[in-house]
């Protein structure tokens, strides 16, 4: 199975490689569009602000070619941000589009800390292949200031402050706002489901 | 609230091994780096500090090839403390596959790079350590230098302000430690940490004085931390981290009890 990592400049690159390896999955780290379009799975990993990364996907003339791919695409934390429409972080960003929605900033209250830095639980889950042997109220790891309401495409939520979108669908789009890389065993199940669970 | 509360080990790192001992003597070899990072994501840990010790008194930076080795080898994140000066040494740590980054003295010498690596890499990933002890007049001040007791510097800013200003820059998580209790085992300092949230609206996580398990209880009941670090209890097999959660748990602090199998059993 060919895995493209997008290349996009964010920091958690190497950390979401290895865990595909710990699967036994190798990975491409890969800006180029021939890579990306023949890949039977492409992820797209992220870590930083929603303007510097989507100028660095129009910079690499990556913004098409993530709209053309057919396999399995999956967002990892800000890579799943950028999914969507839009977002409000560096004064309002226009994102890839390719899942309806937008991103905002967590209002932070007493008892709220932002970032929302931790392991949290999924909760409202909808039955999908990515979610294959994960269970209502099991934990990830989550770091992040920005994120998407639940809504429409919401698979999987997170409660803080409100209830966020951990995990969403569209089509054959998928976005995890927490980091599988960082979440253990849920982590590297819901890698493994991507994989292998998902239809190719 | 469902986000869990932090249970944070700290592990001594000198030339790529685990330490022991004072930090500037008498070290103790512990062991491999790796095999000890796994061991406490096994026994589940939420996360793991390594406080580089090689890097700081020399001035060098930190050796990324340990960095990569844990990042490979574990499935929880991990923040790397000591020696990160620069933009261009948190960008290598980073890289390497550190999920954070940790800057105490250097933070104290040139405020403003708090301000860059936030800029460069998100505020998720700068965290800012504190030493702090409470001077005659009753007021907290923070210390720089607090890895040799001879070198160690009092200065004016009170640990209060200093927390205000670093969040302002840019901090994205603040790690107290209150030098007060750091070592006796006899609890954190409640007051100071108590003091210290409600100025500080990033997580905050304590450091200084576990001994015992009610500890841990104390420090997020009544100081509302979201995290507790500690390094003695957990090394010497004194509290062990599946008990300690246990017990949290029936106190009613939410904990993360899923501790799952390592992830090595995967590796093909």
């Amino acid at each position: 199975m060919r895995v493209a990592l997008v290349d996009g400049g964010g920091t958690n690159i190497g950390s979401v490689s290895y865990a595909l390896e710990r699967l036994g999955a190798t990975s491409r780290l890969t800006a180029d569009p021939g890579d990306i379009l023949a890949a039977d799975r492409v992820i797209l990993p992220g870590v930083g602000a929603a303007g510097a990364g989507m100028r660095r996907l129009r910079e690499l003339g990556l913004v098409d070619v993530l709209h053309q791919v057919e396999a399995p695409l999956l967002g990892v934390c800000l890579g799943m941000q950028l999914l969507f429409e839009r977002s409000a972080e560096d004064g309002g960003v226009e994102t890839l589009g390719l899942v309806p929605g937008e991103v905002r900033g967590i209002p932070p209250r007493p008892g709220v800390r932002v970032p929302h830095m931790g392991w949290n639980s999924l909760v409202d889950l909808v039955e999908d292949p990515l979610l294959t042997g994960i269970e209502e109220g099991e934990r990830a790891y989550f770091v992040h200031s920005y994120a998407a309401p639940s809504g429409a495409s919401t698979l999987a939520a997170t409660e803080h402050g409100g209830r966020w979108s951990a995990v969403v669908r569209s089509g054959r789009r998928w976005g995890a706002q927490f980091h599988p890389e960082r979440s253990s065993a849920l982590g590297a199940r819901f890698l493994r489901n991507f994989l292998h669970e998902v239809e190719g | 609230m469902t986000l869990a509360r932090r249970i944070i080990p700290c592990l001594d790192v000198r030339a790529g091994r685990v330490v022991k001992g004072t930090r500037f003597r008498d070290h103790r070899d512990m062991g491999d780096i790796v095999e000890l990072a796994q061991r406490y994501a096994a026994s589940g840990a939420d996360e793991l500090v390594f406080y580089d010790i090689t890097a700081s008194p020399e001035g060098r930076g930190v050796d990324v090839g340990w960095v990569e080795r844990v990042a490979r080898s574990i499935d929880i994140p991990f923040c790397v403390a000591g020696g990160i000066r620069s933009v261009a040494t948190a960008r290598a740590v980073l890289h390497a596959g550190a999920d954070k980054v940790s800057v105490n003295t250097p933070a104290t010498q040139r405020p403003e790079l708090v301000g860059e690596l936030a800029e460069a890499f998100g505020v998720q990933c700068v965290v800012v350590g504190v030493d702090s002890l409470r001077d005659e007049d009753g007021q907290w001040r923070i210390r720089q230098f607090t890895g040799s007791p001879d070198a160690t510097r009092a200065l004016e800013v009170t640990t209060l302000d200093w927390v205000r200003r670093v969040v302002d820059l840019g901090a994205g998580e603040v790690v107290l430690n209150c030098m007060g209790s750091d070592g006796v085992r006899d609890g954190y300092d409640l007051e100071q940490l108590a003091a210290v949230r409600e100025v500080c609206p990033v997580p905050l996580v304590a450091s200084g004085g576990a001994g015992a398990p009610a500890h841990f209880v104390d420090v997020f009941r009544e100081a509302d931390v979201d995290g507790a670090l500690a390094a003695t209890v957990f090394h010497d097999g004194s509290i062990p981290i599946p008990a300690l959660k246990r017990t949290l748990a029936q106190a009613g602090v939410e904990v993360r009890l899923d501790a799952s199998p390592t992830p090595t059993q995967e590796a093909s």
